[in-house]
């Protein structure tokens, strides 16, 4: 593609950005997204128990509206992915994955599931889960305590309600 | 003296003023067409009032939820989490929509909708207040029970439908477990019926002038508090939806705004069973004159399914076996004796008032 015709994509798509009927409805979507996080019931080691501690009554993820843990994928709007996972997990996450109907997020949650964290020299370790799912967000800790996993969920609302300041941190543009 | 009365009959007949006015704006207000156009106005309120209680009652389920562990619940959204449930529907609708690949298309698309409309149809008969009932049926409760069966139909569809062996487990339960409770509900009807001798929904508040129904039938609200609950699959009667043993029943291939109209028809079915509850044995609109009847309604029926949400997140999930066991044999034999004591009753009655 010519240098010409790629400016005007460009300019194109800055203009359909600022279309005011499709900005209200994508503001008003982004601010819903971000206010109703849905998980997959999906723990895969330790970090799970942090995670169930989370939506238990003392760190009570239901404050923030995320406490609808689904058992089904295709409700689900976020996975947590809780813990070690192996290269015979793998398969299995990314299908989860695929079954969750977009929009979704990927939170990796925990030193494993961000880079292998103790268990990255092993032959059966999938170091990072983000070799086979897109991550939004990473909390570290091993595993991380609750307040973690809700700031990083806060950190996942603020760039799902906020595209564009996003888009500035990381771009700059 | 006489004005503040004045008011209360005002506020009292409200709807009906306002229905009348709308009737009077025809040449003939009972031609046919003034009666398809208060049909219509009735239909949609029916619908709305469906939609508003949905919307307050998920906010309400998760207040209990969080009520009984101890915990404030959903409250950063809004006024103590007031919009929580707005952006809940909102995100839903801007959900993608999943068809499964094997799935039998049609089924899986009506399913969603059959359930959001048997609500719809089971509130037409319910006497909100006074005179305010959108279809005055002469077999009220009849038609009442004859439409809640229907969802057992719709649930089959969405577990047939979506060609997934949970989705078809929980459908197979859920026709089990409904059909097995919708016995001992219409059996425990049965006793109020005979007392006042009709199927009238509003012929049965009008008997309850002096006495709720609640009074003189105790085993049979209690059969049917607990067949009621059966009846709308909630815990602990969720085995259709049991999310450690079928993921999530009928509706584990449902996404988005689908899904949520079930999740509709789950919250619309609720008041609408509460509604006949409170109709038939906590008196309908029937209460002290201070407050219009249609307020009183509303009021019993939020008590009805604040119980139902308390009993929901107190108790365990119930064993399938133990399920069928308490259905047949526990609660049908429970409600013939109060059908047989019922009918002593009567005819004792009968005998020392020399009737």
């Amino acid at each position: 593609m010519d240098v010409a015709s790629e400016k005007m994509l460009r300019e194109e798509e800055a203009l359909a950005e600022k279309n005011v009927f499709v900005t209200t409805v994508d503001k008003a979507l982004n601010w819903a997204r971000g206010h109703s996080f849905w998980p997959v019931t999906f723990g895969l080691a330790c970090c799970a128990i942090e995670m169930m501690a989370a939506g238990g009554p003392r760190y009570d993820l239901s404050r923030f509206g995320w406490e609808v843990f689904r058992a089904s994928p295709r409700q689900a709007d976020v996975m947590i992915v809780a813990g070690t996972c192996t290269r015979k997990m793998a398969p299995l996450l990314r299908r989860i994955y695929d079954q969750m109907p977009e929009p979704k997020w990927v939170i990796a949650m925990g030193s494993c599931a961000s880079a292998g964290g103790p268990f990255v020299d092993s032959y059966a370790m999938m170091s990072g889960v983000d070799k086979i799912v897109p991550v939004d967000v990473y909390v570290p800790g091993c595993p991380p305590r609750p307040e973690s996993l809700i700031y990083g969920l806060l950190q996942l609302q603020f760039k799902v309600s906020n595209p564009a300041k996003v888009r500035l941190m990381r771009h700059g543009k | 003296m006489e004005t503040l009365y004045n008011l209360f009959e005002t506020l009292n007949n409200l709807f009906l003023i306002i229905a009348a006015f709308i009737r009077g704006l025809f040449a003939d207000p009972q031609s046919v067409w003034a009666n398809l156009t208060m049909d219509v106005i009735g239909f949609i309120i029916v619908v709305v009032i469906i939609v508003l209680a949905a919307l307050i009652l998920i906010l309400l389920e998760r207040k209990v939820a969080g009520w009984t562990s101890q915990r404030p619940g959903p409250n950063r959204l809004g006024p103590r989490g007031w919009f929580q449930t707005i952006a809940d529907a909102l995100k839903l609708i801007g959900k993608e929509d999943v068809t499964p690949a094997g799935a039998d298309k049609l089924i899986f698309k009506i399913a969603p909708m059959m359930i959001f409309c048997i609500p719809m149809m089971t509130l037409a008969v319910i006497p909100f207040g006074k005179g305010l009932a959108p279809a005055n049926l002469d077999l009220g409760i009849f038609y009442f029970v004859a439409m809640s069966s229907i969802s057992t139909v719709a649930f089959l569809m969405a577990g047939w439908g979506s060609n997934n062996k949970y989705s078809l487990l929980g459908g197979m339960r859920a026709v089990a477990q409904m059909v097995s409770y919708e016995i001992p509900l219409l059996f425990s009807l049965l006793g109020v019926v005979m007392i006042t001798q009709s199927f009238n929904l509003g012929v049965i508040v009008e008997a309850q002038a002096t006495i709720p129904f609640i009074v003189l039938q105790p085993l049979a609200f209690v059969i049917f508090v607990i067949a009621g609950m059966a009846e709308l699959n909630r815990a602990p009667f969720d085995l259709v939806e049991a999310d450690q043993e079928v993921v999530a029943g009928p509706f584990t291939e449902y996404t988005g705004l689908r899904w949520g109209l079930f999740f509709l028809g789950e919250y619309g079915n609720m008041t609408a069973l509460s509604a006949l509850g409170a109709t038939v044995f906590l008196g309908g609109w029937q209460g002290p004159a201070f407050l219009p009847g249609y307020v009183w309604f509303f009021m019993k029926v939020g008590v009805f399914v604040f119980f139902m949400m308390w009993a929901r997140w107190t108790f365990p999930r119930i064993r399938i076996d133990h399920l069928m066991h308490l259905a047949w044999k526990v609660l049908l034999p429970l409600a013939i004796l109060n059908i047989l004591l019922t009918g002593l009753g009567i005819y004792i009655y009968g005998f020392v008032m020399g009737g």
